[in-house]
C-alpha cells in the first residue's frame, strides 16, 4: 500500500483546465480502452494512470486524477483509491529520476543496504527524499524480480542489475547527462501501451 | 543433462522474434490443436500430463480447467498471471523476456481449449520493459494471423491483450488480480465463488501462471502421457527454478522434477555451490512464503532420504521438518547470514504488501515487523520470541486470502529452526550483523 497518501490537497481549477492529454497520449489511451468491452472502460484505469503520470510531470496531482476520471467517465474517488493503493503511482512530485533500490531478501543478502547507504552519501539525501536540484529521488522497493542479478535498482522502466559502487557512479553520471527520466519516453511508452 | 521443454532455446539469437520462433517449431501446438483436436481433447491432454500450477500453489491445471463453467451466451476468459512478485522468483520475467512467443502460443492453445475469445496477460507494472517485449510479440502474432479472426482458417478467433499492474504483490492472488484488471484496488475476494464460475466481470475465468501456460505448448506437442513420464509421482514434467542468494551461479534453471536438492545446489550444471568456499546455512526453496529450512533438512528429509526437487519431497515432514516447492524461488544462504535479519526483510515485505482488508493480516504483519525491528535494535526480550510465535499462529486460517499465511509461515519456520539466534540477541541485548555480503569484493569489482 502506498505510503504517499496525503491529507486534503488544495484543488487548483486553473491547473485542472490545463490538464489535457496530448494527441499522442490520447491515441494511446484510446488503444488501451479498446481492449475491454465497451461497458468495462474502468479496466483501463491502471494502464491509463501510467500514461497520465508520464505525461504530467511524473506524478499524479489531484488535477491529473480528476482529469483521468473525466476521460474514463468514473468518479474522482475511484481514481484516487487506485492511485493511493499501488506503489508505482506517485502522489507527490518526484525528482526527474526516481531511483528505487530493491531491499528484499536476495538483494539484501547481496548488499542492497550498502548500495542504499552509498547513494544516500553520494547524493546527500535520505531514502524518501529528493535532491535539491530536483534531479534524483531515492526510494526503496520490495522484490523487483531480479534476485539472480542482485543487488539492483529500478529507474523508470530501466533495471540496473549486478550493481557495484562503480556501476552506481556511472549510472548517476548518465542520468545527470541525459537530464531527464530515461525510461518511459525512451521506450515510446506513450504510443504503445 | 536434464531435458528442457520451455527455455531450451533461450540463448538462440532473436528467439524473441516470430520468424526465429516459428522456424524452430513455434506455434505447432496451435496448428495441432485447432486443426486436429476438439477443445475437450486439449483439456484431456493437460489432465493426463499431471501439470500443476507453476505460480506457487501447485493446483492440478487440468482439474482447474475442468471446473470452468460454460453457460450459454456468456463470455469466458483466460487470464495469465504475470504479476510475479514473490521474493526470490524471477523465472516468468526470464521466459517472457527471452521467448515471449512461448507464452503467446500457450495462451492461444489454452484459450482454444477453454473456449475463451479474449485473454489478458496481467504483467506487474515494474516489469514495464517486459510488457513492451510481450506487446511487440503479440503484434507480430496478429500480423501473421496467429491472433485475430479465424485463426488458420478455422472458426476460432482470439484476441490477447497485455494489462500492466500498478505495483502490488497482492495482485498475484488470482481474485485480487481480477479486481485490479477491473480497475480497482487489489482486494482479494472471498471464495467461493471461484473465478471458474464468477471471475473477470463476473464471467467464468481461468487464471494461470505464465509458466503453466507456456508448459501447455510442449504438452500438446508431445502428448500429455509423454510429458507425465518426466518427473516422479505427482510431480511431472519440468520446472523453472529461479536460483539466487549466495550461490556461485544465480539464474533461471529448467529442471526435470525429481533431481536432488543437493545436485541442484552443488552441481556445475545448476547453482555451482556456495560462493567463497562458505558452507550452506539455510534455504528458502520456493519463494519467501515457504518455510526456511536449515541445510541438513534441506538436503535430507527427517526420514533420512535425499530431499528431491518435487512437490512431495520438499513437503515431506510438513512444516515441522519440510517446506514447499512453491514458486521455485530458490534462495540459498551461507553460514554468515543472520536468519533474524533475513526474516525481517520478509516481514517488512508482507507488511508493506498487505492489502489491509483483514485485521489479523493488516495488524499482524505490522506487529511482526515491529517486533523484529526490536531484535535488530537489540532491545528485544526473550518473551518477544513467544509473542512473535503467538501472533503468527493467530493469522493462519483467519484471513480472506493466503497472504496472511504467507507472512506467518516464515516467522514460524525461523523460530522453529533457528530459535537460538533470536534468544542470543535477546540475552545479549545486542544485534551484531554477521551477514557478510562480500561487501568490498563484490560491490567494487564490476
Amino acid at each position: 500500500m502506498s505510503s504517499q497518501v496525503h491529507g486534503a490537497q488544495k484543488f487548483d481549477n486553473a491547473k485542472r483546465s490545463e490538464t489535457v492529454f496530448s494527441e499522442d497520449a490520447m491515441k494511446t489511451v484510446q488503444t488501451i480502452i479498446s481492449r475491454y468491452p465497451a461497458d468495462k472502460i474502468k479496466s483501463a484505469l491502471l494502464p491509463v494512470l501510467h500514461v497520465a503520470q508520464a505525461e504530467f510531470g511524473g506524478w499524479l496531482s489531484p488535477e491529473t486524477m480528476d482529469y483521468v476520471a473525466s476521460v474514463l467517465k468514473i468518479k474522482p474517488i475511484e481514481v484516487f483509491e487506485v492511485a493511493s493503493f499501488y506503489s508505482m503511482y506517485n502522489l507527490k512530485p518526484m525528482g526527474k529520476c526516481v531511483l528505487e533500490v530493491c531491499q528484499t531478501s536476495s538483494c539484501w543478502l547481496n548488499g542492497a543496504e550498502d548500495i542504499v547507504k552509498y547513494i544516500e552519501k553520494k547524493l546527500n539525501i535520505k531514502v524518501g527524499e529528493t535532491t535539491k536540484d530536483g534531479m534524483f529521488s531515492l526510494k526503496v522497493a520490495e522484490c523487483l524480480g531480479s534476485c539472480g542479478t542482485a543487488p539492483m535498482l529500478q529507474c523508470g522502466a530501466s533495471y540496473h542489475e549486478n550493481l557495484t559502487y562503480e556501476k552506481v557512479d556511472s549510472l548517476l553520471e548518465n542520468y545527470k547527462a541525459e537530464g531527464k527520466l530515461k525510461s518511459y519516453t525512451d521506450l515510446d511508452y506513450k504510443n504503445t501501451l | 543433462m536434464g531435458r528442457k521443454l520451455l527455455i531450451h532455446n533461450d540463448n538462440m539469437p532473436n528467439i524473441h522474434t516470430l520468424e526465429v520462433y516459428r522456424a524452430n517449431g513455434g506455434y505447432a501446438s496451435v496448428e495441432k490443436a485447432l486443426k486436429t483436436m476438439q477443445p475437450d481433447q486439449v483439456t484431456d491432454e493437460v489432465k493426463k500430463s499431471g501439470l500443476r500450477g507453476r505460480g506457487g500453489a501447485g493446483f492440478p491445471t487440468g482439474m482447474k480447467w475442468g471446473f470452468l463453467a460454460k453457460p450459454e451466451g456468456v463470455n469466458r476468459y483466460l487470464v495469465c498471471n504475470a504479476d510475479e512478485s514473490e521474493p526470490g522468483t524471477f523465472k516468468d520475467r526470464y521466459l517472457m523476456e527471452k521467448i515471449p512467443h512461448a507464452l503467446i502460443e500457450g495462451m492461444i492453445t489454452s484459450s482454444y481449449a477453454l473456449g475463451a475469445k479474449t485473454s489478458y496477460i496481467y504483467i506487474r507494472g515494474e516489469y514495464f520493459y517486459v510488457a513492451r517485449i510481450v506487446e511487440a510479440a503479440i503484434a507480430e502474432a496478429y500480423a501473421a494471423g496467429w491472433l485475430g479472426k479465424n485463426i488458420l482458417g478455422t472458426d476460432f478467433s482470439h484476441d490477447c491483450y497485455v494489462q500492466v499492474g500498478g505495483g502490488a504483490y497482492i495482485c498475484g492472488e488470482e481474485t485480487a488480480l481480477l479486481e485490479s484488471l477491473e480497475g480497482k484496488r487489489g482486494n482479494p475476494r472471498i471464495k467461493p465463488p471461484f473465478p471458474a464460475v464468477a471471475g473477470l466481470w463476473g464471467c467464468p475465468t481461468v487464471v494461470n501462471n505464465v509458466e503453466t501456460i507456456a508448459a501447455v505448448v510442449p504438452i500438446i506437442n508431445m502428448g500429455g502421457e509423454e510429458y507425465a513420464k518426466i518427473g516422479i509421482g505427482k510431480s511431472t514434467g519440468t520446472k523453472l527454478i529461479s536460483a539466487s542468494g549466495h550461490i556461485n551461479k544465480p539464474g533461471v534453471y529448467e529442471i526435470e522434477l525429481g533431481i536432488t536438492v543437493e545436485e541442484f545446489i552443488y552441481s556445475e550444471e545448476y547453482c555451482g555451490g556456495i560462493r567463497n568456499g562458505k558452507k550452506l546455512k539455510a534455504i528458502v526453496a520456493g519463494g519467501s512464503s515457504v518455510p526456511i529450512l536449515p541445510a541438513a533438512l534441506a538436503l535430507t528429509t527427517a526420514k533420512g532420504e535425499p530431499r528431491l526437487m518435487t512437490y512431495e519431497s520438499l513437503a515431506d515432514g510438513g512444516f515441522l521438518t519440510g517446506t514447499m516447492l512453491g514458486s521455485g524461488g530458490f534462495i540459498a544462504m551461507d553460514e554468515d547470514t543472520s536468519i533474524v535479519k533475513n526474516l525481517f526483510t520478509f516481514s517488512r515485505f508482507y507488511h508493506h504488501e498487505s492489502c489491509g482488508q483483514c485485521s489479523p493480516c493488516r495488524e499482524g504483519t505490522g506487529w511482526m515487523e515491529k517486533i523484529l525491528q526490536k531484535f535488530l535494535n537489540g532491545t528485544a526480550n526473550e518473551s518477544d520470541v513467544d509473542l512473535l510465535w503467538d501472533i503468527q499462529s493467530k493469522i493462519e486460517g483467519k484471513t480472506i486470502c493466503p497472504l496472511g499465511e504467507a507472512a506467518a509461515w516464515p516467522v514460524a519456520a525461523a523460530i522453529r529452526h533457528f530459535k537460538h539466534e533470536f534468544i542470543e540477541i535477546a540475552q545479549k541485548k545486542k544485534f551484531v550483523d554477521i551477514s557478510h555480503y562480500d561487501r568490498l569484493n563484490k560491490l567494487v569489482k564490476a
